[in-house]
């Protein structure tokens, strides 16, 4: 199924998923090269601005504008989901893919392992991860990746295995063909587009989970932009200035929001094909 | 079905044996020594030495880690160094915070999501149905720490019905306890509630399907009768399922949450605790965090075989 037939068959969510993250990566691209004010000056006298025409949704305690500080967080926060599932895939895929191509205690021992990390809560893993590693964004990319491994690893698993029971793979082993070669060429391009919308779904998780740890101060540090960060700022200031508490949680709200309609959508359009193989 | 009992139990406890393990591990690489970030940076060799005998992280690692984890068995939890008091009483005057939060969001979760799930299945495809579903897709792109900072402005900062943060304890009385408890478990419930929502209206709708359904109805049971008796109670395997998984970011979600409302709980004593170096708390409470979560998913399983008859004859 091409990409232009996903979109014609798509529901009205899906669209809206999709205009959300495009929106989420061109914002966060544009403020690579532009932003409305420059956040590298702290300016606190012109602290706490109410929104006007040259500060749109006014400034914070430093006096940095609101709008360039949400713009340059989409970017931290895209950097960081993007590396962290990257994390997962790398690791949770080829992990599924052994564990299903083996069987046996290959499979047993694999799977039992993501079993046990399941039970520790993926908040309290980056906690403990960033107090062992240290505070800081690459520690975060990498205890909010090291969550998603286990993810992966089951999904590809659970597909993978699927795939093995057909025929066409029964006969391809019948020729001759060993088990590495059987994964590249008919596992793994089979389970591709559940991988998609798994991926979809926890780069959603990893922006939450990203301005989780930056809200308690763990995840990215000053000066660099993050959503997570600037409600930890916004907080101090609630009796003051409220709105400042209101805006970043939008965008995390509205991130996460299109990546999941996003993911569903996907989810739907792809289902057919996975549900029924084609004989 | 004893058989079935004995094996999960076995599995049980091999999982918290591992993950206990696990926690040993990570926590033992912690860089920095304990003594010393106790004692301070300018406290002579001789007493730091003195403190790490004292503490026993001269004696071998497997000794160690039998020692803790044959302790935690019989209840002795060990001493905090950075709180000087034993972890158990520590943990436990923390639980007392910790435990009434969740299971007030859990209790809110639920209901919530019943209430929500069911109503939406019984409406399907109508305005009601697509407004709950909306409602719950915007509840799960909700971080739970935003939504108690846009609560505390609501009901803290505008309306000034509740308090911002803080606990005042057990000994202030029940009523100003659960006043300071209401916001942070409605921020944990309310995104919990809207994933559980969708699963309890996709549930029911499965059940709908079903012949005693028709049956229920053909023998006169007015369909609301029919959604709650027979409905609901078949929908409760996969939405116990999930609850049960969910149990998991519930106890996560205090760590957060217990920050966001500055309550005194687990969550909070595991953040300092790291930032202490506090090692045995750390250990501890994550541990006992595990063991909640794994021991609430064998709950969930045995669960399941009262919910459902079908399943005790077929384990």
């Amino acid at each position: 199924m091409s990409g232009l037939d996903i979109l014609r068959r798509s529901s009205p969510a899906f669209r809206a998923g999709l205009i959300l993250t495009l929106v989420l990566a061109l914002v966060a691209a544009l403020s690579l090269v532009w932003t409305p004010h420059s956040l590298g000056g702290v300016a606190v006298a012109n602290g706490l601005r109410p929104p006007s025409a040259a500060y749109w949704l006014g400034t914070d305690h430093f006096g940095r504008d609101v709008v360039s500080l949400l713009m340059a967080g989409a970017r931290t926060s895209i950097l960081v989901a993007l590396l962290a599932v990257a994390i997962g895939i790398a690791l949770g895929v080829v992990l599924g893919l052994v564990a299903a191509a083996r069987g046996g205690w290959v499979d047993e021992v694999i799977m039992r392992g993501s079993d046990i990390t399941f039970a520790f809560p993926a908040i309290l893993t980056a906690v403990l991860l960033t107090a062992l590693l240290g505070a800081g964004t690459s520690n975060a990319i990498l205890a909010i990746g090291i969550f998603n491994v286990p993810v992966f690893a089951r999904v590809t698993r659970g597909a993978a295995t699927a795939v093995w029971a057909r025929e066409y793979v029964r006969a391809a082993e019948a020729v001759g063909k060993g088990r590495f070669r059987i994964t590249l060429d008919h596992v793994l391009p089979n389970i591709l587009g559940l991988l998609v919308v798994q991926a979809t779904i926890q780069f959603a998780i990893a922006i939450l989970a990203e301005a989780a740890l930056s809200y308690l101060g763990i995840g990215a540090q000053p000066p660099q932009p993050s959503w997570g960060r600037m409600l930890r700022d916004a907080q101090t200031y609630v009796f003051v200035a409220p709105a400042l508490a209101v805006y970043p949680g939008l965008a995390i709200m509205l991130a996460v929001l299109g990546l999941n309609l996003l993911g569903d959508g996907l989810r739907d359009a792809l289902d057919p094909r996975l549900r029924t193989p084609r004989r | 079905m004893a058989q079935y009992l004995f094996r999960r139990l076995g599995t049980l406890l091999i999982s918290l044996f591992v993950a206990a393990l696990l926690v040993f591990l990570v926590v033992e690489v912690l860089p920095g020594d304990p003594a010393r970030t106790i004692l301070g940076l300018d406290a002579p060799e001789s007493a730091v030495a003195a403190l790490r005998t004292q503490l026993g992280l001269d004696e071998p690692a497997p000794l160690r880690f039998f020692t803790w984890l044959g302790g935690m068995a019989v209840g002795d939890f060990g001493q905090s160094y950075a709180y000087r008091s034993g972890v158990g009483r520590l943990v436990a005057d923390r639980l007392a915070v910790t435990l009434p939060l969740a299971l007030m969001a859990l209790a809110l979760t639920v209901a919530l999501a019943l209430a929500a799930g069911v109503y939406a299945a019984s409406r399907r495809g109508r305005a009601g149905d697509t407004g709950v579903m909306l409602v719950s897709q915007l509840g799960i792109a909700v971080p739970n720490f935003w939504l108690g900072i846009l609560l505390i402005i609501v009901f803290a900062v505008w309306l000034r019905w509740l308090p911002a943060g803080g606990f005042p304890g057990w000994d202030a009385g029940i009523w100003p306890c659960v006043r300071s408890l209401l916001l942070p478990a409605v921020s944990l419930a309310l995104v919990q509630a809207a994933i559980l929502a969708r699963v309890t209206r996709a549930a029911v709708l499965d059940v709908m399907e079903e012949d005693f359904m028709r049956t229920a109805q053909a023998k006169g049971l007015s369909s609301r009768a029919a959604l709650w008796r027979h409905a609901l109670r078949n929908a409760l395997i996969p939405v116990l399922t999930i609850l049960g998984l969910q149990t998991a970011n519930l106890l996560a979600g205090t760590v957060v949450i217990e920050n966001v409302f500055q309550l005194p709980g687990l969550g909070r004593l595991v953040f300092q605790a790291i930032a202490q170096r506090d090692v045995i708390v750390v250990k501890s409470v994550v541990v006992l965090l595990v063991a909640m979560v794994v021991v609430v998913n064998f709950a969930v399983d045995l669960l399941y075989m009262v919910v459902d008859p079908r399943l005790r004859v077929a384990s």
